[in-house]
């Protein structure tokens, strides 16, 4: 059993939970995750690590409210156990000096994409950020991002921030500016990083993605996480989660994470019919 | 991968010959001619109707009476020269078992065989006896029916429990040595038990958050039940073994991570958890499973009781399940129990070649399984949105004889044709996980993942460190795996006091 410190909502339907897992904190690394399971009957769900403290020894994440787990997980509060928390899993970013970095997050990869730009700043990169929001006040960590950046972006639907557009324009927009970027790293939903890797393809930028296909183990056992990359079929739990964007088979991606759309609409009215007044 | 020549060790030799001789033992053998015993028919194990189990997930045997198993015992001639245990990979002393039961002794039955066996109650459901202890039985070679040796281990062992009779063995006299055994699967808790009962203080590292390993996420309820399997896991942990489950070796700390924290000897048996595919086209589409994600869906997440738990799992209505060994068994007989209309095994030799155990292939057929014999898929076809609606296969012929000694399944051009179905599981073993090799530099990995070891003693290259089960042999029994646990165990043990002398040597510490 792991204990949650901490639970909180950063905007509406993004929560974060701090939980006490000294072991995983230790072993922590940027851009791996975690596999929790919320109560006895729940599923295992992976959810990417997006800050530690070893000395405290906890877990930091956050995550969107969508199905019957995240729904769960965002009523529990401090002092709540939950029967899995297993970690960190995957492999860990590769953190190198490149040069210019950019970092594309939006959703909870604001979150996941923190500890890879604090560490790739520290291995001396040069570090543009890059945030998406619809609108403004779907915003989070942004003091924290900005800490670790030279640079920052804002997209969104709105006229709030920088520009009214979708992530990859920005992207796209940044490119052409900065002149050089050496390697983009995209975190959010499957079509962000879809849209972030189409838009450095035409510019020869290498650029990796961390995938989030269904998982059940998360330990290599099952084999649900397959994803093809460069025509290979791959595990994204052992084998990644992080990919090279240009490589990946992005529409077979988007369809197996659908797998269980019907279902997970079950799922949840059954449990709201169960728990909600 | 080569097997260890096996000849009976002399203190077991020793042993078995002077419960040979026992009083009561000489005056049993004496009460029923051995020609009285040989006329006395194996007694039959009894099942569910096949079409009422097929609709759930209880169990389908229902284990032998009380008079059956008497019966059952009366059947064994008591050989000078007990085959059955050679045949047995961890060494059940079976006639003595057998007698026991004979005199109606279950209790002290059951506990014999616990002194080599830490999950009797799970070997007695899923060990393929009739390849191993059965099939060596000398009565076997008489009469042509082997004594039923699993059924009757399986009925002791539930007696004991079932009668609130599991008792905490003497233990030996602690060591103060630590070892961490790697995977909670039955290779790492026979390890775990052994050592227990040896005096040295042992911890289970279990990557998921159940212990049983294969036992808990592979081999349904229908088979094993799980609760049978949690009694075993509590008799180990009565016996002072500690379990660590949401913990993967490797990741949330490496070997040496648990060497610096002061443990002294390792046990890696995290097995084959790495799934095969055929590498077709098409086996990504929504619709195809491995085998270990669906069975883990059902088995471990009990999506069976899907929306109770949130695990959800494909309800096909056309299954093919690819591949003849037990775990394809377990997945058709699943996808029927789940609804299917249609739940067929598609294999691409003949049954003779099958490696699935006798009694599964019959309950599958009983259960009104299909099976298409000489068949190999070639490619899965889909909507499109991307999900399963076809599969096309190639019918084969049997060539020569493979390195498995197995006739090699060949081609017949020009035979494809497609079956229609919703949803496939692709059934055709596992290779080695790939998690320790990767995060213990040094350690000696094989061409095919597996770990290296010596199989005289199951030590890796690595001091202290041993492996055993499916992670060395790269997909095979739980009773093998439990073989192996035996030997390393052993193994463990010398290594362990050893390491104590050489400590003891050292100028003590002023206290």
């Amino acid at each position: 059993m792991a204990k949650i410190l901490r639970r909180e909502r950063l905007v509406p339907n993004i929560h974060m939970i701090e939980v006490e897992a000294p072991e995983i904190a230790r072993k922590c690394q940027p851009g791996q995750f975690i596999i929790i399971m919320v109560d006895n009957f729940g599923e295992r769900i992976p959810l990417t690590i997006g800050d530690w403290d070893v000395e405290k020894g906890t877990i930091t994440s956050v995550f969107l409210v969508v199905g019957t787990s995240t729904h769960k997980l965002s009523m529990l509060e401090a002092g709540d156990e939950v029967p899995v928390f297993v970690g960190p899993l995957g492999r860990p970013s590769k953190i190198e000096k490149y040069g210019t970095v950019l970092l594309a997050g939006g959703c909870f990869g604001i979150a996941a994409i923190y500890p890879i730009a604090r560490a790739l700043k520290n291995a001396g990169n040069k570090i543009i950020t890059v945030l998406d929001v619809k609108t403004n006040y779907l915003l989070y960590w942004e003091d924290k991002l900005k800490a670790v950046s030279d640079k920052m972006f804002i997209s969104s639907r709105d006229s709030y921030y920088d520009c009214k557009e979708y992530i990859p324009k920005t992207v796209d927009s940044v490119l052409h500016h900065e002149g050089r970027i050496d390697r983009t790293i995209a975190i959010g939903c499957t079509y962000l990083m879809y849209a972030c890797s189409e838009a450095t393809k035409p510019h020869n930028i290498e650029t990796w993605v961390s995938l989030n296909p269904i998982m059940v183990d998360g330990t290599g056992m099952c084999g649900a996480c397959r994803v093809t990359v460069g025509g290979k079929t791959r595990f994204a739990c052992v084998d990644g989660p992080d990919f090279d964007g240009h490589l990946v088979d992005w529409k077979e991606l988007f369809i197996r994470r659908k797998s269980y759309f019907d279902d997970e609409i079950k799922s949840l009215c059954f449990w709201e019919k169960k728990n909600l007044p | 991968m080569a097997e260890k020549n096996k000849t009976m060790p002399p203190e077991m030799k020793e042993k078995l010959r002077s419960r040979y001789n026992e009083e009561w033992r000489k005056k049993l053998r004496k009460s029923i001619p051995v020609k009285e015993r040989m006329k006395i028919s194996r007694q039959k194990m009894p099942e569910r109707d096949p079409f009422e189990r097929n609709q759930d997930f209880f169990e389908v045997n229902r284990g032998l009476s009380a008079k059956a198993a008497v019966e059952e015992a009366k059947r064994c001639l008591d050989c000078a020269n007990p085959q059955c245990v050679m045949g047995c990979p961890v060494g059940i002393d079976i006639p003595t078992f057998i007698k026991l039961i004979e005199m109606e002794d279950w209790v002290k039955s059951a506990r014999l065989i616990k002194e080599t066996n830490a999950l009797p109650s799970v070997c007695g459901r899923v060990c393929p006896q009739e390849s191993q202890c059965e099939a060596v039985c000398n009565l076997k070679r008489a009469t042509g029916t082997p004594v039923a040796i699993g059924n009757l281990e399986r009925f002791v062992s539930d007696f004991e429990r079932d009668a609130g009779q599991v008792a905490v063995p003497k233990l030996a006299s602690p060591t103060d040595r630590k070892v961490a055994v790697i995977g909670a699967g039955p290779a790492g808790l026979t390890v775990a038990g052994d050592l227990a009962l040896k005096g040295h203080s042992v911890t289970i590292f279990e990557a998921l958050h159940v212990a049983g390993g294969v036992l808990v996420y592979g081999i349904p309820e229908f088979r094993l039940p799980k609760k049978i399997l949690e009694a075993e896991v509590d008799y180990l942990k009565s016996l002072g073994v500690e379990l660590k489950t949401n913990f993967v070796v490797g990741l949330t700390a490496t070997i040496d991570d648990l060497k610096k924290e002061g443990y002294d000897a390792f046990f890696i048996g995290t097995g084959a958890g790495l799934p095969n595919f055929m590498r077709i086209p098409g086996e990504n589409l929504v619709g195809v499973y491995s085998a270990n994600e669906y069975l883990t869906r059902v088995n471990l997440m009990r999506a069976y009781d899907f929306p109770t738990y949130d695990t959800p799992v494909f309800l096909g209505k056309r299954v093919a399940v690819l591949g003849g060994g037990n775990v394809a068994m377990d997945s058709v007989r699943t996808a029927k129990r789940l609804g299917a209309e249609l739940s067929v095994c598609v294999y691409r030799r003949s049954r003779i070649e099958m490696p699935a155990r006798v009694e599964e292939v019959h309950h599958a057929e009983e259960e009104g399984i299909e099976f298409h014999f000489l068949t190999a898929p070639t490619r899965f076809i889909g909507d499109d949105k991307g999900n399963l609606k076809a599969m096309e296969c190639l019918r084969m012929e049997l060539g020569e004889p493979d390195d498995s000694g197995r006739r090699r399944p060949v081609p017949i051009e020009g035979s494809e044709f497609t079956m229609e179905i919703d949803m496939a599981v692709v059934a055709i073993g596992n290779s080695s996980n790939p998690l320790i090799g990767q995060t213990t530099p040094g350690l000696e990995i094989g061409k095919w993942g597996n770990v290296e070891v010596n199989w005289d003693t199951m030590a890796t290259n690595m001091k202290g460190v041993y492996a055993g089960g499916d992670i060395i042999r790269g997909g095979a029994t739980v009773i093998l795996a439990m073989g192996d646990a035996r030997i390393a165990a052993t193994e463990m043990d010398k290594y362990l006091r050893s390491k104590m002398r050489q400590t003891k040597a050292r100028p003590k510490k002023k206290s």
